[in-house]
């Protein structure tokens, strides 16, 4: 079985994050990015499919700016075979469903059994990705796992939304994202480290990859962007044993109780 | 005024949620809103009726009997139907992940454009413009859309108020579409009943978290007894969650709940970015906690460094004295 993973190299959450307010766009150009963690916990249950089944290929798949090559290391080094790189000018400020097209494209050349995704990045947020992929490929999504299971024609899972628990499962080919509550990932050892620089990393272009961008790479337009004034901090005590009483006043003075 | 389709949340069994009225009014702000309801069974002349109430200018009930078996199958079909009849300028879901899913296969079909996860819409000259918040509301943006049919996703509690009512027409129509090849199988469903009295995070209007600070599962209870002497909803940061004090559904950050409430109390929680890109556009921020360092004292207009459980149960007390 051959397994995709996407991945999405990201500005680091425990770091400050920039948007560019003149394009509208996440700065990505910032040395403070990484693999989204939640792609390493897609790429874990890859993983701990092939640790199962040796016969399974795991490629890691990333479309973005020179960097994300990075983050396609790390998947390598935590022991994908392979990875593809999809490096191009053009795709700059591309929005979501473009993003989908091409990975979609790169994917369908791959002809991959399944792909897994994370259910959003940190950054974007939008999480609409993998249910783009599916529909351009034709092909079912089970998104938001909280417990995957995988066997050689099936995938099934546990899927929480706001509102329901629920059982589901598909046949292959299908796109899966996962959340939050699949399984840790593994951390890359001192072997897949080593082993990681050898194996194959390809960079591919659009023409490459046999598609072009017509018009826009993004069918929206940026109106306006304003960063919000920073919050500065108010009244700060040390509890001396009154300071619920004066947080009281306080809190009564802004006719909050 | 130009058509504006809708797509109603419905459980499984096919009641309406009650995010149908935020949903309409999103709509009116954009034109005529025609509500699709996608059930296993024509919906009630009471259910039309109450969607008209809510601003639903035309209910188009969409009959399929996948509803309960296909995972977000028929609904895609019956927004495409929607967009071929009634040619609006925009389709909106809620940003849910159902609704995600279903926006992400639409515009893939239909080639709109989308607008994902905004608080605000307006008509700006010829263009739908959406707003967004990002990271966590430090930034706040504008993106439109011209020309082409527009999909929007809409955070759930953000849009208030209520829309014109109108005495709908009905259209019904029948999911025709194949869906076994591209569709998984629902194979059970549990509706998640909440059997708290709380208020819910999402939109609540004071919330009450607590972190790692708390120490145990036990100790939360600390955070629940401020948060209903407040009547306030109970949120956690990550770290507490995945200390397993709470249930992932609390957790308030980047990876999480969004909440931006009157009041945002924050119990032993240090003020990760993570967690202050889910909580800082609250009107005001209280904190407590015994590291005078930790960096939520940054953004609290009220901070108190101090124990926990000793500062939060005089607390409780204090307030309620204030009240009898």
């Amino acid at each position: 079985m051959k397994i995709a993973v996407l991945v999405k190299h990201v500005p680091d959450t425990y770091g400050e994050r920039r948007l560019d307010t003149t394009t509208g766009l996440i700065d990505r150009l910032d040395d403070d990015q990484v693999a989204d963690e939640i792609n390493e916990r897609a790429l874990e249950v890859a993983l701990s499919h092939r640790d199962a089944d040796k016969s399974t290929e795991v490629i890691v798949i990333s479309m973005g700016p020179t960097g994300a090559k990075d983050a396609l290391r790390k998947c390598l080094s935590m022991g994908a075979d392979s990875a593809i790189h999809i490096l191009d000018d053009e795709l700059q400020g591309s929005d979501a469903a473009t993003t989908a097209e091409v990975l979609s494209a790169a994917l369908a050349q791959q002809g991959v059994d399944l792909i897994l995704a994370g259910n959003e990045s940190t950054d974007g947020r939008g999480g609409i990705v993998p249910a783009l992929i599916a529909e351009f490929l034709g092909v079912a999504l089970l998104s938001s796992l909280g417990s995957v299971a995988v066997t050689s024609s099936e995938v099934s899972g546990s899927r929480e939304t706001e509102f329901e628990s629920l059982r589901v499962h598909t046949a292959l080919p299908a796109v899966v994202s996962i959340t939050e509550s699949s399984a840790d990932a593994r951390f890359p050892n001192f072997k897949g480290i080593m082993t990681a620089k050898r194996k194959p990393l390809t960079v591919l272009t659009l023409s490459q990859l046999g598609i072009g961008v017509e018009g826009s790479v993004s069918k929206s337009i940026l109106v306006s962007t304003l960063e919000r004034a920073a919050r500065g901090s108010g009244t700060k005590v040390i509890d001396d044993g009154t300071a619920s009483a004066q947080l009281v006043d306080y809190l009564a003075s802004e006719r909050l109780i | 005024m130009s058509n504006v389709v809708v797509l109603i949340d419905t459980s499984i069994s096919g009641v309406i949620r009650g995010s149908a009225t935020e949903l309409l009014v999103a709509a009116s702000r954009l034109g005529t809103p025609i509500a699709v309801v996608v059930t296993a069974q024509p919906i009630s002349a009471e259910k039309v009726r109450l969607l008209g109430q809510y601003g639903a200018a035309t209910v188009y009930n969409a009959v399929s009997a996948d509803v309960a078996t296909r995972l977000t199958g028929p609904q895609p079909e019956a927004l495409a139907s929607a967009v071929a009849h009634f040619s609006p300028s925009a389709v909106i879901v809620s940003n849910t992940i159902d609704g995600r899913d279903i926006a992400g296969r639409l515009a893939a079909r239909t080639a709109g454009g989308l607008l994902l996860d905004v608080v605000d819409l307006r008509i700006g000259g010829d263009a739908i413009v959406s707003t967004h918040a990002v990271f966590g509301g430090a930034y706040v943006a504008e993106w439109a859309i011209a020309s082409r049919l527009a999909i929007i996703t809409v955070r759930l509690a953000s849009f208030e108020g209520a829309a014109p009512e109108h005495d709908p027409e009905l259209v019904v129509m029948a999911v025709t579409a194949d869906l076994t090849s591209h569709a998984a199988v629902i194979d059970a469903v549990e509706e998640i009943v909440s059997n708290s009295t709380r208020p819910e995070l999402r939109g609540a209007k004071m919330v009450v978290s607590g972190g790692r600070g708390l120490g145990s599962a036990e100790n939360f209870s600390l955070v629940e007894g401020l948060a209903d002497v407040l009547g306030a909803a109970v949120g956690a940061s990550r770290a507490a969650v995945d200390a397993g004090y709470v249930p992932q559904s609390h957790q308030v950050g980047q990876t999480g709940v969004t909440v931006s409430p009157d009041l945002y109390v924050a119990l032993g929680i240090s003020g990760a970015i993570q967690h202050r890109a889910g909580m800082q556009t609250a009107k005001t921020i209280v904190a407590i906690n015994k590291d005078q360092d930790a960096p939520i004292f940054d953004i609290a207009d009220f901070g108190i460094v101090g124990d926990v459980f000793s500062v939060v149960p005089q607390l409780v007390r204090a307030i309620e004295d204030r009240r009898s």
